[in-house]
């Protein structure tokens, strides 16, 4: 027998009662909906976490200085200028995953408006990338450029708690603000972020160009003197001058010289750098370590710096979202299989309804396995019909939430082929009972059946 | 060598440890081209000696020759494929399938064997069937908008679209009045006689079995007589 001509004989017979056959896939049409729905708004929440996870700084890598242990007193974590900005730019060229960099250094102090003044949370200097990198968006007024940087502009950008606290809340782009009586110019405003996942306000903060940092205010790049700040670690870390180390009162050196000067102006506090995909983040940062033990010619000496990300968090979050999505997708194939009973039932009773007609086709000379395989395809085609209805409208389903709810959703050709091969198997699996009950009838009773 | 070769078949039902013997020994033989009644009160067998005929059951004992073809021992697959190459059969009840056009009714026992028709071979000789039976016009129609006579003749175009040698007709004409009968035994006849189809009839009415060349009558599942009324 021909197989499309079984296909044929399938789809006549169960366009003979279309509206039985509606009913009877309405089972299998909501389960794959169901399902569908489920998979593309899981994988539409798994984007849009992504995207959020990019928002907190989960694809960027920080590098920060390493301890250092000096005359046997070891300094903690940040307290040796170890990196240059050499460095960002060895690591840029060398790491292809990498695809921007900027170098941070920070500074604390008073900042001064009129006669208002403020202490931010913290004053920082990065490069044009500083702002991607680090998730900034300029709300008002411009970013910084390149030409900022290269020139080292006296330009700034300031957070919403600093425009509150020194502005009263108007618009300071264009207005003056002094660092160490140096005197800024506002650019732009920075867009509101709440606080960051510590519980400290980000809005309480003053960005500048790195250059201008190094180059115009005391202290910058002494990752000493910014014990504190979003850039670098908490652990407080104490100045490593030489009369602090050796307290025998004794003034070893003029003051001017008394502290220790590790310090070249290219010397950063820290640095960040952003990766395509969270995915690579891994391999990036083993990337990163080798380059810098290369630039900074380590040899078997430990590791001068540190290396962190948020990785681990972020494969946490996705975990979570992932068994939340499985809980869903198991109240998803319950419902499938109760429309795969609901097709046994309806195959039964048709068995049952066309008994004369299976006594018939034996009788014109249909074998046990002719009828087995007309109801089995009956039932199969029903299912698939069912999927693909199904398909259609799980689809419709999620574009609607992602429309209304603001939900992202995502097509998933996976979720499609599943589909697919799993209404097809329900067919298989709750057809075949059915089909082996028509198929082992006797053809003298069945044509006598009333 | 007839057409149809028996040779003391029994059939015996047992229900429990009772023993209930329908055929008590048939022994017959059919010729090619013959056409047979069987007749006999309801109970006297014929029913049962048409299905195992008819290879749709199996004689308790005893041997069947069909078409040189010892039947009686075939599986359950052997005989569906005797029977959709060598028998057709017209039921009392038509047995048409409902919502399906008469030509496609026609064709229907065609999609279990011959493969290697293409479909438009299979409607060619539908169309053929049905207009040997007189319905070239009513093709489409389904069973529903066809009366009683029409559809034991899409019936009948049904049974003989396979060629078989030997067509089975269960009271063919029990459900219709006299006029259709006449209609249909007339068909009946004109298959037996030009194309030499053999035909075997069952049936309680004189009328009908007196329009077949012979009368086989059984009661109480034993051959009672066996007589050749015409050529």
């Amino acid at each position: 027998m021909k197989r499309f001509r079984v296909l044929k004989w399938a789809l006549k017979s169960i366009a003979r009662n279309p509206t039985r056959t509606f009913l009877t896939t309405l089972g299998i049409i909501i389960g794959i909906a169901a399902v569908i729905a489920v998979i593309e708004i899981g994988a539409g929440a798994q984007v849009s976490l992504e995207n959020n996870f990019s928002e907190m700084g989960v694809n960027t890598i920080r590098v920060w200085p390493g301890p250092v242990t000096r005359s046997g007193i070891n300094s903690g974590s940040g307290s040796w200028a170890t990196l240059t900005v050499a460095d960002t730019r060895a690591i840029i060229k060398e790491c292809p995953k990498v695809t921007a960099i900027s170098p941070q250094i920070s500074v604390r102090g008073q900042i001064i408006y009129g006669n208002k003044n403020w202490r931010p949370f913290s004053i920082s200097g990065g490069n044009e990338d500083f702002l991607e990198i680090s998730s900034w968006k300029v709300e008002d007024g411009i970013p910084i450029s390149a030409a900022h940087v290269a020139r080292a502009a006296k330009v700034c950008l300031v957070g919403q708690t600093i425009v509150r606290e020194l502005y009263d809340g108007a618009n300071p782009v264009g207005k003056d603000l002094r660092i160490q009586n140096v005197v800024f110019k506002v650019i732009g405003v920075l867009k509101s972020r709440g606080a960051n996942m510590m519980g400290m306000d980000m809005d309480d903060c003053v960005i500048l160009p790195w250059t201008t940092m190094k180059a115009r205010l005391k202290g910058a790049g002494q990752t000493s003197l910014s014990a504190v700040g979003t850039t670098t670690d908490t652990s407080t870390t104490t100045t490593t001058s030489a009369s602090d180390v050796y307290t025998s009162g004794v003034s070893l050196y003029p003051q001017a010289y008394n502290t220790i000067p590790p310090v070249r102006f290219s010397n950063i506090d820290s640095m960040i750098m952003s990766v395509a995909h969270p995915d690579d983040i891994a391999e990036t940062m083993e990337k990163v370590r080798e380059v810098l033990r290369e630039t900074h010619k380590l040899g078997d000496a430990d590791d001068d710096f540190r290396i962190r990300s948020f990785a681990e968090f972020a494969d946490m979050l996705k975990k979570q979202t992932e068994s939340v999505a499985n809980l869903l997708m198991c109240v998803a194939f319950i419902s499938l299989l109760v429309g795969g009973i609901g097709i046994m039932n309806i195959m039964l009773v048709s068995v049952t309804e066309r008994t004369r007609e299976i006594g018939l086709r034996m009788a014109v000379g249909a074998r046990a396995r002719d009828i087995l395989q007309q109801f089995l395809v009956e039932s199969i085609v029903i299912c698939i019909l069912g999927g693909i209805i199904g398909i259609a409208a799980g689809h419709g389903l999620s574009v609607f939430m992602a429309a209304k709810m603001g939900w992202h959703t995502a097509i998933s050709y996976f979720a499609i082929c599943l589909s697919v091969g799993v209404s097809a198997l329900v067919g298989v699996v709750f057809g075949y009972y059915p089909a082996w009950k028509a198929a082992r009838l006797d053809p003298i009773e069945a044509l006598r059946y009333e | 060598m007839g057409l149809i070769e028996l040779k003391d078949i029994r059939k015996t039902y047992f229900m429990g440890d009772i023993k209930l013997p329908v055929l008590k020994g048939i022994t017959m033989s059919v010729e090619k081209g013959d056409m047979v009644a069987l007749t006999g009160v309801s109970g006297s067998g014929k029913s049962t000696l048409m299905n195992i005929l008819g290879c749709l059951d199996r004689p308790t004992s005893g041997e069947y020759w069909l078409d040189g073809e010892e039947i009686s021992r075939l599986s359950n697959d052997g005989r569906a494929d005797v029977r959709n190459r060598k028998i057709g059969f017209v039921f009392q009840n038509f047995n048409l399938l409902p919502r399906t056009s008469a030509l496609e009714n026609v064709i229907m026992p065609l999609g279990y064997t011959a493969s290697h028709l293409s479909e438009k071979q299979m409607l060619e000789r539908g169309k053929r069937m049905l207009e040997r039976v007189g319905l070239a016009d009513r093709m489409d129609h389904e069973p529903s908008r066809l009366s009683g006579g029409q559809q034991q003749r899409v019936a009948i175009a049904r049974a003989l679209v396979n060629n078989p040698s030997i067509l089975f007709a269960d009271e063919p004409t029990g459900n219709l009045d006299t006029k259709m009968s006449e209609e249909i035994l007339r068909i009946f006849n004109e298959i037996n006689s030009s194309e030499g189809v053999t035909i075997v009839l069952v049936t309680h009415e004189m009328d009908v079995a007196n329009s077949a060349k012979r009368i086989v009558r059984l009661v109480d599942g034993e051959i009672a007589s066996d007589a050749v009324i015409r050529k």
